[in-house]
């Protein structure tokens, strides 16, 4: 039995990878920071709403971050009349196709599918967005270094600026954007961080819940443990 | 069965004890108590591999009533809906979101089909240590190894339901495997997708698989199972017959009631079992992206496959007997013989009670040879599972390229089954006890 | 039975407590499933309230608007058609509109908040036709016709004010669905001040 159990352990070393390496940046945590989700709520509504859709995400759920029925329908709403309809767009997905080679996904669950070995999915979408750079050699004009040859163009070059890609690889601002970079990434994490919340909403209540079973179960354990060993005094 | 020298319940005259006669007079409700709980004895020193049987008992529970909830939410249709998503995963995001409690029903049932193979792997590793697959319980085993496969088709057909990346692209791959035999292939896998590619038709049909076939040919298998299983009686970590021992009233010295010493017992496994999966279920549902892929959470796209496709982790050992063999043989693909290998590899298992020829049972006293070949089966299995979660091309620490070690553990695992006549007789052991021991 | 050997009586204490806390526990455990059972998000969002736009309704005509998945039609009642509500009390089953068949502001003589907008459900409380409407004289099904609806399928007939005529299959009034005027152009309908 030991022998089993001592060779099991070098299973875990051996969970280096060798694939083609991604260094992404650690997306900060917005989670608790409901301004900070409101804030994101209206960066996503303002700048992304307008190509992808959020269709599973209902516009009266954003009373998980604060806001009332009445906020949302004056501030947010732009695609829909009633305060419970998801935030679908406009757009025809074979017109999007056509316009920009492939349609721009539905975001809802972006920040779950976009998890890798590399790092969670927020961490890859606040790399993303802050790693457009200029290519005349694309449609948009625009590539990524996370997402090389993508179809959308950078939505957000207002805030940040233009960057360009060095012959070192590595990226410069040429024209500063209406926000300083530090700023930028701050917008940047606030919208990240509520693209991590539409994926899972009930992602808070989920943990909290999970500590009250734990709890609970801790306690079911004691209980049917005592009994077990009351019961079991018989047995030699 | 106890039954045939059962006496019939009189009543004591109270009214639980009328409608308890009048009951057994028309079905064996009291013979059936006694024969398999309060009546059935089990060795008395069950240690803490025996808690798996009950627990996978759980958790087939809790799939299926967890199951039957989310059925009432799913749309099980490839077409897309206004949004241009299929309708099938919108569906589960709509349990996720909009159903009441919809996302625990599905949390409890994407950890519950991970948990099920744990604690099934556990249950087959407890046989192979004790030998709970000899004689007399070699049925026993058979239909355990049956309802291993079919949990295997049940877990790859409900895999499909999400309509995800991984969903669509897996089951492409899987179902292409059948392409791979002689002359029927193209045809077989045609049948089996109901389409010429994987669309709705093979949505609509794994549901069905899902949902009710083969949901009633395990729920069958398992009552098989626990029939084949009282009527032998139990094994225990001594691989000692209890039933060999009996005292004047035909009781197994070494055997206790499963009731009340075995209900109670496993009811504190449940819980500490249920504490486990709730760590999991709340606080990281998605296991480190094993339990629900990431890519999963892409609808599915005929059009765009995916950099890297694999099989969710209980398949993976498996995947990688399959991708081992790259050599053709008589004339034919060496995809079909991949094919081959990895039937072969669920398959041999069934063949384990005549295999084993040890005059011993249990591992406690077998000899060194077993204890290092299951030892190095046992990190083959683990190694042959992880690369299977890897692409091909896949090298450890960047050196060692993962293929030939693939290969290298594929044809030890074979091997040890294959081999085992031979070695088990011939290894030392030492002298079974005649009664059990607690160690 | 009384506790006289200690074994006993706390293997009896301890079974008791586990099962109490087990059966809690069970308890608080099919809470979830029962209600998921309940509407949905999806569900509750198709009830939500409905606006109608009553600005081009002229007297006399009928719009209808679908709420729940049903027809609710807004009647603009003339004074002529007012008039002739009182004139048939005697041959209606619930003149008063005893049961109730509308909310607490709509009991009243022409069962609506203003006396010329009429807001009810479509639907016949027989079987669930949809009625037709017969305001014309020339319409007339009964005697002394002041105008109202026609159920085609057994044939039950309501008034202006949705008041069903005695002796037809249906038993009771049409009914009138919680609303609520934001402001004399718009009505909403599935809501109303008390928050329905």
């Amino acid at each position: 039995m030991k022998k089993l159990l001592l060779s099991l352990l070098i299973v875990p070393a051996l969970a280096f990878a060798s694939g083609a390496e991604l260094h992404l940046d650690k997306a900060p945590d917005r989670a608790h920071d409901t301004a900070a989700l409101q804030n994101g709520a209206k960066l996503f509504v303002n700048y992304c709403l307008g190509c992808h859709s959020a269709s599973y995400m209902r516009y009266n759920r954003l009373q998980d971050i604060g806001l009332t029925d009445d906020q949302i329908r004056e501030n947010l709403m732009f695609t829909a009349d009633k305060v419970g309809e998801p935030m679908r767009i406009a757009m025809q997905r074979a017109e999007a196709k056509q316009w920009f080679g492939a349609a721009p996904p539905d975001l809802t669950v972006i920040a779950r599918a976009r998890a890798s070995e590399f790092g969670s999915g927020p961490d890859w979408l606040y790399t993303y967005l802050r790693t457009f750079y200029r290519d005349d050699t694309r449609p948009t004009g625009w590539n990524n270094v996370v997402f090389a040859n993508v179809g959308m163009p950078h939505a957000l070059w207002e805030l940040q600026g233009e960057q360009v890609m060095g012959a070192d690889h590595e990226l410069k601002l040429a024209k500063p954007g209406l926000l300083k970079p530090e700023d930028y990434d701050t917008q940047v994490a606030d919208l990240v961080g509520f693209l991590k919340y539409m994926g899972e909403p009930v992602g808070e209540f989920r943990k909290k819940l999970g500590v009250v079973v734990l709890i609970a179960l801790g306690l079911l354990f004691a209980l049917s443990y005592a009994l077990k060993r009351e019961y079991w005094k018989d047995v030699h | 069965m106890a039954a045939s020298n059962y006496e019939k319940f009189k009543s004591d005259g109270t009214l639980l004890g009328n409608v308890t006669e009048w009951m057994d007079a028309r079905f064996p409700m009291t013979s059936m108590w006694k024969a398999h709980l309060s009546e059935y004895y089990a060795p008395k020193n069950f240690n803490f591999w025996y808690f798996f049987g009950s627990l996978a008992l759980l958790v087939l529970v809790m799939q299926i009533v967890t199951g039957i909830f989310l059925v009432m939410h799913y749309k099980p249709d490839a077409s897309l809906n206004a949004s241009g998503v299929p309708v099938a995963f919108a569906s589960v995001e709509y349990i996720m979101r909009d159903v009441p409690w919809g996302w625990m029903i599905r949390y409890l049932h994407s950890t519950g089909a991970s948990a099920f193979f744990i604690v099934v792997y556990l249950h087959m590793f407890r046989g192979m240590l004790y030998g709970s697959y000899r004689q007399p319980r070699e049925l026993l085993w058979i239909f355990g190894v049956m309802i291993y496969l079919a949990l295997m088709a049940e877990a790859f057909a409900g895999y499909l339901l999400p309509w995800g990346q991984m969903s669509y692209w897996g089951a492409q791959v899987i179902l292409n495997l059948f392409s791979a035999i002689p002359l029927v292939g193209n045809d077989l896998a045609t049948w089996i997708r109901g389409d010429f590619v994987i669309g709705d038709a093979t949505l609509n049909r794994m549901f069905s698989f899902h949902v009710i076939a083969i949901p009633l040919v395990l729920l069958g298998l398992v009552v098989a199972h626990v029939l084949a299983l009282h009527e032998v009686g139990s094994n225990n970590p001594d691989g000692v017959e209890i039933k060999k021992k009996k005292d004047e009233r035909g009781i197994p010295l070494d055997g206790i009631p499963f009731h009340p010493y075995y209900t109670v017992k496993d009811i504190v496994g449940v819980v500490a079992f249920l504490m486990v999966f709730s760590v999991i279920m709340f606080f990281m549902p998605e296991g480190g992206g094993y339990f629900l892929e990431y890519n999963n959470f892409v609808p599915a796209d005929p059009m765009v496959t995916p950099p890297h496709i694999a099989p969710v982790w209980y398949f993976t050992p498996y995947y990688s007997l399959l991708r081992a063999v790259t050599y053709p043989l008589f004339g034919v693909d060496a995809k079909f013989w991949g094919v081959v290998a990895m039937g072969a590899g669920v398959v041999i298992f069934a063949f384990l009670p005549w295999l084993d020829r040890s005059p011993v049972k249990s591992i406690r006293y077998r000899g060194p040879v077993y204890k290092t070949l299951l030892a190095i089966w046992v990190v083959a299995f683990f190694i042959l599972g992880f690369l299977g979660t890897k692409p091909p091309a896949y090298s450890f620490f960047g050196i060692i390229p993962g293929a030939p070690v693939a290969q290298l553990f594929a044809v030890y695992y074979f091997l040890f089954f294959f081999t085992m006549p031979v070695w088990s007789k011939i290894d030392k052991c030492q002298p079974e006890p005649d009664r059990v021991t607690f160690k | 039975m009384s506790c006289d050997e200690k074994v006993d009586c706390g293997r009896r204490r301890l079974l008791v407590a586990t099962a109490a806390a087990g059966g809690a526990a069970g308890v608080v455990a099919v809470v979830p499933f029962v209600a998921s059972m309940l509407p949905s998000e999806r569900a509750k969002s198709a009830g939500a309230p409905v606006e109608a736009d009553i600005s081009k309704l002229a007297p006399g005509e009928m719009m209808t608007v679908e709420w729940r998945g049903k027809p609710v039609w807004i009647i603009h009642r003339t004074p002529e058609m007012l008039e002739g509500l009182a004139k048939i009390e005697g041959k209606l089953v619930d003149p008063q509109s005893e049961k109730e068949m509308q909310p607490d502001y709509c009991k009243n003589a022409h069962r609506s908040i203003k006396p010329e907008i009429m807001v009810a459900v479509g639907i016949c409380t027989h079987l669930g036709c949809s009625p037709t409407s017969r305001f014309k004289p020339s319409d007339a099904i009964e005697a002394d016709w002041q105008g109202g609806f026609l159920c085609p399928c057994h044939g039950s007939t309501f008034d202006l004010a949705g008041r069903v005529y005695q002796n037809k299959p249906a038993p009771t009034n049409l009914e009138i669905p919680p609303h609520k005027y934001l402001s004399d152009a718009r009505i909403v309908i599935g809501e109303d001040t008390k928050g329905a």
